[in-house]
């Protein structure tokens, strides 16, 4: 009896400091987090304004929705769920999001493997390839800008002395290769990201498993496909989920490289848009409101679908 | 603030009391566009030298929607880190409340400026900013070229078109490949707004929004001019026009590959300036219209300075808003940006006239200046501008004609109004 109270107030004692030691950390993310994030959430059903955010009063679901009849028996929807420009947003970002991380998980992929292999001078590879990834997006989205510039732009003078384009092409104007301009912004400084997270799965591989491939006379691809690939998946998908959550904030290349057209327009701009350039805080909250469920229902999605082991039960 | 410079300033302020003169951290934000920061950093040199003031730029991106965005943030916020900023002619209606009533404090020279700029900048009596500099855009055309193809400067937009085309086709004939008949600011943001209203109203379309409120934008006059210049796009007009901004347009003409550039005030002195291929060969006349029954329209364009309410150095603030408009300052910037001044009286100057003809020239076009509709909009400008240059921009971009574009923006405009504005 005396050894089981004192070994429960040992325990306890453990509980309590536990809570202690969590306490900062918790209290750091209420405040960063989760009050933003609530109060965020309030706002949209509210008919807060930017310079009267005091005196928001609320209002339901009128910012999501509303049915407003005319008189006349006739009427319509409005609010963000009826808006074509909302939709027309979130399709923009998620097509977006899913085509630069697939190409960033297979550019990745393959640096990466590259990178783990010996050879002279991979210290300063390693390091060189990290520079797109160092160098802060509005630069490199700047940067591109000049370089896709339809008059003075480095990427149509080479085309055009390559042959491969008869007349400069307005890559960040037109809308049909708008989105292209971005995702190959993107594509070039987010590669070496995933790169790295890549290259940090392939050395968790024990290299006796090679060996024993290579002595039973393996062929490469069928070791890469068989040994090598399975292995570091788990590394893969976190690296995916990682890309993919960022991918869809995308706000910066867009903003910056191309004009503010329904071509580019993703979810984090039109938010943008409605709480600062309009006089719509309380629309542009329940735009981010729906930004954030999107973002947490495509990522609990992607989770599920791949069976991921978040909580490290195979390893 | 350190606690040391808080002591410091303290000490300093203790010691200034007695003479009354207390020195002041000023901080001025503007949108820097051609020669506006080396001017304006000159200006503010000699008002540092003159008073014990010390004055900081804040330098924001050339685009007026990112900077209005921006500053937005900074008011709603009561930001006390600006003290004076140079605002958009178009935004005093939607910013009145965050900037001081500066009626009384320019009581006595407030009749010398331009009324128009004036009134422009007075919401229910009160006076918002104190007009900086005027904007009135001019065609700029290379006189060389028409001369070369005996072709006379266009007065309607369709000889305009015609002109253009003829020159460039020749141009490029001759292997001046990169040539193209006309530039301007095609990018979805403010600038295409003011083109395009240009376009509609010197067609005989109306206005985006009449003075009275009402909304009649939906009509074939306004559709035929959008649709003229949407057929610019890829012709006369490289396709890259279509994320073009001022800076853009300029780049290309000063190389010398348009023929024609519409873009206001400031680009005249960079164009006529020392390192400018194009400098003896271009000059400027008012914008084209319709053809019969139709006036040339040019946007009223122009910087103005607030104080804002929230500046913890507001008497320094308002010595320094007139400082920087007051005769000598007007007119060194009239000669040195070919910006059109806010003050009667420079327009006349004869030293003015010699060095920058184009300003004393450009007086009528800037007395008749159409205004963009903030006024009747009020708070919901911006989505009213964005709503057109949206529309105006599918169609130059080829989704929908002018037409069904005009049609969406009048019903997308009727629902912003609601049942008033």
């Amino acid at each position: 009896m005396p050894e089981t109270s004192r070994k429960s107030r040992l325990s306890r004692n453990r509980t309590r400091s536990a809570w202690l030691f969590l306490a900062p950390m918790l209290v750091t993310l209420f405040i960063v987090a989760a009050w933003p994030l609530g109060r965020t959430i309030w706002f949209s059903f509210t008919d807060a304004s930017l310079d009267l955010m005091a005196d928001a009063k609320w209002v339901g679901i009128r910012n999501y929705l509303e049915y407003v009849d005319w008189g006349d028996g006739e009427g319509q929807y409005y609010g963000l769920l009826a808006d074509a420009r909302w939709w027309r947003s979130v399709w923009n970002t998620v097509r977006f999001a899913v085509i630069s991380v697939a190409f960033e998980t297979l550019f990745g992929l393959v640096i990466a493997l590259v990178l783990n292999q010996q050879f002279r001078g991979r210290g300063l590879v390693r390091a060189a390839v990290l520079v797109p990834w160092a160098i802060p997006t509005i630069v490199s989205a700047k940067m591109w800008a000049w370089m896709m510039h339809d008059q003075f732009g480095i990427l149509n003078d080479m085309f055009l002395r390559l042959g491969l384009i008869s007349h400069p092409v307005a890559w960040t104007a037109s809308p049909d290769t708008a989105m292209i301009a971005v995702l190959i912004v993107d594509i070039w400084k987010t590669t070496p990201f995933m790169a790295l997270l890549i290259l940090a799965g392939l050395q968790m591989v024990p290299q006796d498993i090679y060996e024993a491939a290579r002595l039973d006379g393996v062929p490469a691809w069928r070791t890469f496909r068989k040994v090598t690939l399975p292995l570091i998946m788990p590394a893969i998908l976190v690296a995916i989920v990682f890309r993919a959550l960022d991918a869809l904030r995308i706000f910066d290349i867009a903003y910056v490289l191309t004009p503010n057209t329904d071509a580019t327009r993703t979810m984090s701009v039109y938010a943008r848009e409605n709480l600062f350039d309009y006089d719509q805080f309380a629309y542009g909250s329940a735009a981010s409101t729906l930004l954030f469920l999107v973002i947490a229902l495509i990522t609990i999605t992607f989770i599920l679908a791949t069976r991921m082991d978040l909580e490290g039960r195979n390893t | 603030m350190t606690t040391l410079k808080y002591l410091m300033s303290g000490i300093a302020g203790a010691a200034l009391m007695a003479t009354g003169a207390l020195a002041a951290d000023l901080t001025i934000v503007h949108g820097s566009v051609g020669r506006d920061q080396e001017i304006l950093r000159k200006q503010l040199d000699q008002f540092e030298a003159e008073t014990d003031h010390t004055v900081t730029i804040v330098s924001m991106p050339e685009s007026t929607t990112d900077q209005f965005g921006q500053y937005r943030l900074w008011l709603s916020a009561q930001s006390s880190d600006i003290d004076v900023y140079r605002l958009d002619v178009i935004w005093a209606p939607q910013l009145a409340s965050h900037f001081i009533d500066l009626t009384p404090h320019v009581a006595d020279i407030v009749d010398d400026f331009v009324p128009a700029a004036i009134e422009s900048q007075t919401v229910d009596g009160k006076l918002v900013a104190l007009p900086m500099f005027l904007g009135a855009p001019a065609l700029y055309y290379r006189a060389d070229l028409l001369e070369k193809y005996g072709k006379p400067v266009p007065e309607t937009w369709a000889e305009l078109t015609e002109t253009a085309q003829k020159i460039m086709e020749a141009e490029r004939a001759e292997g001046n490949s990169d040539m193209y008949g006309f530039v301007f600011q095609g990018a979805a943001y403010e600038g295409l707004t003011c083109n395009a209203q240009e376009w509609v109203n010197s067609n005989g379309g109306g206005r985006i929004v009449e003075i009275d409120g009402s909304i009649d934008i939906n009509n074939p006059k306004a559709a035929e001019a959008i649709d003229l210049a949407a057929s610019w796009i890829g012709t006369i007009a490289p396709e890259g026009v279509l994320n073009y901004k001022e800076e853009d347009a300029r780049g290309v003409f000063q190389s010398g590959n348009s023929v024609f550039m519409r873009n206001w005030n400031y680009a005249y002195a960079l164009a006529a300036g020392e390192d400018s291929p194009v400098k003896d060969v271009f000059a400027v006349t008012t914008l084209p219209h319709g053809g019969e029954g139709t006036a040339s329209a040019a946007t009223l364009g122009g910087w103005h300075l607030g104080v804002s309410k929230y500046s913890e150095n507001q008497e320094a603030a308002i010595e320094l808003v007139r400082f920087l408009n007051n005769y000598e300052n007007q007119k060194e910037r009239a000669i040195v940006t070919s910006r059109p001044p806010t003050l009667n009286a420079v327009y006349e100057d004869p030293e003015v006239a010699a060095q920058q003809e184009f300003i004393p020239l450009w007086k009528p076009v800037v007395d008749n200046a159409l205004p963009r509709p903030s006024a009747a909009t009020l708070r919901k400008y911006n989505e009213v501008s964005a709503a057109f240059w949206t529309a105006v921009h599918k169609t130059l971009s080829g989704e929908g004609d002018a037409a069904e574009n005009l049609a969406t923006l009048d019903a997308e405009l009727k629902r912003l109004r609601g049942p008033r504005w």
